[in-house]
């Protein structure tokens, strides 16, 4: 009804309209394509490492003294962590999820293969392993005591068993289907290693890794002045024990030093420390812009109302409503945000294409271009509303004045 | 006249207190945006050896399987085997030449109750000291004898020195590591590359290490790696530590300085001979792909800037696109607005220079102001940052601001409020003489 009246007297002053329209626009673009960064990180950050993550931690010991015999050092730490009360068990090995440090092997389905099929992480445990984690074992089952080997009195580099992810397995045999059970791969030509269990999933330490969801357990212990123990405590006990585990193993043996004590749970925030930062700093940004264009909306359509003032009082003299002045700037607003937000879906989904591109990003999803569209022309009819009030109480007696 | 316009533009900036704030605000958040970003690039990118940019090279042989390369496109790996950095290293056929590595060591102070603890160490040879131009607060770098005899010699951080020894010389004194004695040959000066191009392995950002001893040392003493190994060939079964030492591994940063840059072609030269002699002995089973590059190169190559600082760089950017259009639009506004004044003063006599003078000045004004703040807003948003990664022990080596930043942080504002001003000076311009004056 008002909308050709309105559109004609905009025509009037282009370059003042296309600015707004250009500013809610590119401020679109950024928003949709934060928002779209925003929601790919926490669907990352969201992922469930596949251990007991609120009672787990990790602790190392480095044994600096030549003489030291770390077989037997070992074995004593493990038993003493073990028969810790609140302690449910403890594992010697190298690494845990979210750690962002660890082994990594290729494999093959073949003995002579001069290119990998796969790759996993590689967690060096003993029969204590699957507890320690709190795996879910799908198929197969633990190692067995006698399953364990040290590194050092063998010659093969690599046990002829181990417990893989599910997302391993698959990855490993694309073309299988039932039970990986008893599936055979190659670390290299001369040492294949059966599959004797499947675990539900267990993530690798690094979860910048494309292939995060495949790691595997190995029944082996290694003979290492470096050794990493990890410890599952009784719920609610975890923070209770790490000082005292940090101390008993201290005090067992001083040519060692006892060193990197850490919750998975400080694992996990330091492992994504980055992508949680960029989704503060985004929503930051997203915040500051909006305040900014609705600033700049609030200040254009004061000038506009302080411009018009004469007029306005013309119009009110004449029997406009008050309500018909608001509506009046709510409509002009409403076309000016509407240019805005095609346009600026438009420049944002080119946005999105270039940094998909660019820096290999998840696309965005379709829906929040109309969300974001919603929130601007919100943003929009707010920022006018103020305006439009003060433009409402204009007198028709202005009318009568000359400026 | 210009000390007028300076007025004007003064008292018109105060006839409207709201809007020029908002002008103000809006210039200084976008550049506040941008700088922080900005100035966390700089750093990440920065290059702290730029001075020796043209005679230092990484080098890189391909040793890797014959079925695929290390990296795609056809990318040599990143490290050296023990036995090539030996070989090159003995060669001695560059000025100087590094080889090293990164080992944790753990370091036992003298006293009975003084507890041992461990610190990045790092296995080098003599020339890294003069080659990176390291900086020394006492003594020196270790002889090229010593390499070669595996003399137990160390060089230490003055944090480590402090810790130690309180901070005095302690040249010439013991330092035990391990359960071995090594005899101190050098204090360090503060020294924190950032990054740290010598090795780039892990994390670039990370603090160098506080221990140096010679690479000879840690590979007869049978030391671990503590950085990165990769293996594309099985080690030989049961050999041990020496079958490691004799693998296609690569676990080993090698480095040589070259006196002209024309050196550069003689050395890969030497590589490339180097390698066909080895194809002659069953190595190196790929192409010839030997590789120089200079520290800028090689950080280039490993892609040091993290990709989200480039996204947010973009973002930024854009951020200020939409402050600056803010400010267009409501300088328009205001130049509209005084679309009467303008037409009075044109009917005076002002040229449309002299109205294009005025309104500059005025833009210009609003953009120091915008500037100065925004030199504020970065620095609040480098802390910002400090904040939001406080875990990371390395972040304060990133979020420092420079006096190069802060000149750009002015000049970016001030050219962004002069851009941002052309067009509503130019409609301003434009508007006839006397059109405003009869009575609306």
């Amino acid at each position: 009804m008002e909308i050709g009246p309105i559109w004609r007297a905009m025509l009037q002053n282009k370059g003042g309209y296309l600015l707004i329209a250009l500013q809610i626009a590119v401020t679109m673009a950024i928003m949709v394509n934060a928002i779209a960064i925003m929601q790919e990180r926490s669907i990352k950050m969201a992922r469930p490492s596949g251990i007991d993550e609120a009672n787990t931690f990790g602790v190392v010991s480095v044994a600096f003294k030549a003489d030291i015999d770390l077989k037997a050092l070992i074995d004593e730490d493990l038993d003493r962590l073990r028969s810790l009360p609140g302690v449910v068990d403890a594992v010697a090995t190298n690494s845990f999820p979210l750690r962002q440090g660890g082994w990594s092997e290729g494999l093959t389905r073949e003995p002579e293969s001069g290119t990998s099929d796969s790759s996993s992480a590689i967690y060096f445990v003993d029969d204590h392993g699957v507890n320690t984690f709190d795996l879910v074992l799908l198929e197969g089952e633990n190692f067995a005591p006698e399953d364990i080997v040290w590194d050092a009195d063998t010659d093969d580099p690599w046990p002829a068993k181990a417990i893989v992810t599910q997302a391993l397995a698959a990855d490993l045999f694309p073309d299988h289907e039932g039970s990986y059970l008893g599936k055979t791969f190659y670390f290299d030509e001369s040492n294949p290693a059966t599959i004797t269990g499947v675990v539900e999933r267990m993530q690798a330490p690094w979860p910048t890794w494309t292939g995060v969801e495949r790691s595997m357990l190995v029944p082996m212990k290694r003979e290492d002045e470096f050794v990493r123990y990890v410890v599952r405590t009784e719920p609610g006990m975890r923070d209770e024990l790490m000082p005292r585990v940090e101390e008993m193993l201290a005090q067992s043996n001083k040519s060692r030093i006892i060193q990197y004590l850490q919750t998975v749970d400080e694992a996990r925030k330091l492992a994504y420390l980055s992508d949680g930062a960029m989704i503060k700093i985004l929503t930051f940004i997203v915040i500051l812009l909006t305040a900014i264009t609705g600033l700049g909306i609030v200040g254009l359509a004061s000038f506009s109302v302080a411009r018009r003032t004469r007029q306005i009082g013309i119009r009110r003299a004449l029997g406009a409503s008050r309500m018909a002045i608001v509506r009046y700037f709510m409509i002009e607003n409403f076309i000016v945000s509407s240019v805005g937000v095609v346009v600026g879906g438009m420049l944002a989904v080119g946005l999105n294409i270039a940094m998909v591109q660019a820096f290999s990003l998840t696309p965005l999803a379709w829906y929040v271009i109309p969300a974001a569209m919603v929130v601007l022309w919100i943003v929009g009819q707010a920022a006018v509303a103020g305006p439009a009030r003060r433009a409402s109480i204009i007198s028709p007696a202005i009318a009568t004045r000359a400026t | 006249m210009l000390r007028y316009y300076f007025k004007l533009g003064l008292l018109s900036i105060r006839a409207n207190p709201m809007l020029s704030a908002l002008m103000v605000a809006a210039i200084a958040v976008g550049i506040g945006a941008c700088m922080t970003i900005v100035t966390v690039r700089h750093v990440m990118s920065g290059n702290p050896i730029e001075h020796k940019n043209d005679v230092l090279y990484h080098v890189q042989v391909d040793n890797w399987n014959p079925d695929e390369p290390y990296e795609d496109p056809n990318l040599p790996p990143v490290q050296m085997t023990y036995l090539d950095a030996q070989a090159l290293h003995d060669a001695g056929r560059a000025y100087r030449q590094v080889t090293s590595f990164k080992a944790m060591r753990v370091i036992q102070p003298v006293g009975e109750d003084a507890r041992p603890f461990q610190e990045d160490g790092r296995a080098t040879t003599a020339d890294f000291f003069p080659m990176f131009d390291v900086p020394f607060r006492y003594g020196s770098g270790w002889d090229r004898s010593a390499d070669e005899t595996e003399e137990r010699v160390a060089v230490i951080s003055s944090e480590l020195n402090a810790k130690l020894f309180g901070g005095e010389d302690s040249v010439g004194r013991s330092i035990t590591l391990n359960d071995e004695n090594y005899r101190i040959t050098g204090v360090l000066d503060t020294w924190n590359p950032v990054p740290k191009f010598y090795d780039l392995n892990n994390n670039p950002y990370e603090a160098p290490a506080q221990v140096f001893f010679p690479f000879s040392v840690a590979i007869a003493g049978g030391f671990d790696n503590s950085g990165n190994t990769s293996c594309w060939k099985p080690i030989e079964e049961g050999g041990g530590r020496a079958a490691f030492l004799n693998s296609e591994c690569i676990w080993i940063q090698m480095w040589v300085e070259l006196q002209s840059a024309g050196d550069k072609q003689e050395y890969l030269s030497f590589l490339d001979a180097y390698v066909e002699e080895q194809k002659q002995l069953g190595r190196f089973p790929r192409p010839l792909n030997n590789r120089l590059l200079t520290p800028a190169e090689w950080m280039e190559d490993r892609e040091v800037v993290a990709d989200d600082v480039s996204v947010l760089l973009g973002l930024a950017v854009l951020f200020l696109v939409v402050c600056l259009l803010n400010t267009i639009g409501l300088l328009l506004a205001k130049a509209m607005r005084r679309a009467k004044d303008t037409s009075l003063r044109r009917a005076l006599g002002a040229s449309k220079a002299e109205l294009f003078k005025q309104h500059i000045i005025e833009a210009g004004l609003i953009g120091v102001a915008g500037g100065l703040l925004g030199i504020g807003m970065t620095w609040l948003g480098l802390r910002g940052l400090e904040n939001v990664f406080i875990e990371y022990d390395f972040i304060d080596n990133l979020v420092r601001m420079d006096w190069s930043m802060v000149m750009l942080a002015v000049a970016l504002a001030i050219v962004s409020a002069l851009g941002a001003a052309l067009y509503p000076t130019w409609r301003t311009c434009n508007i006839t003489p006397a059109s405003h004056l009869r009575l609306q």
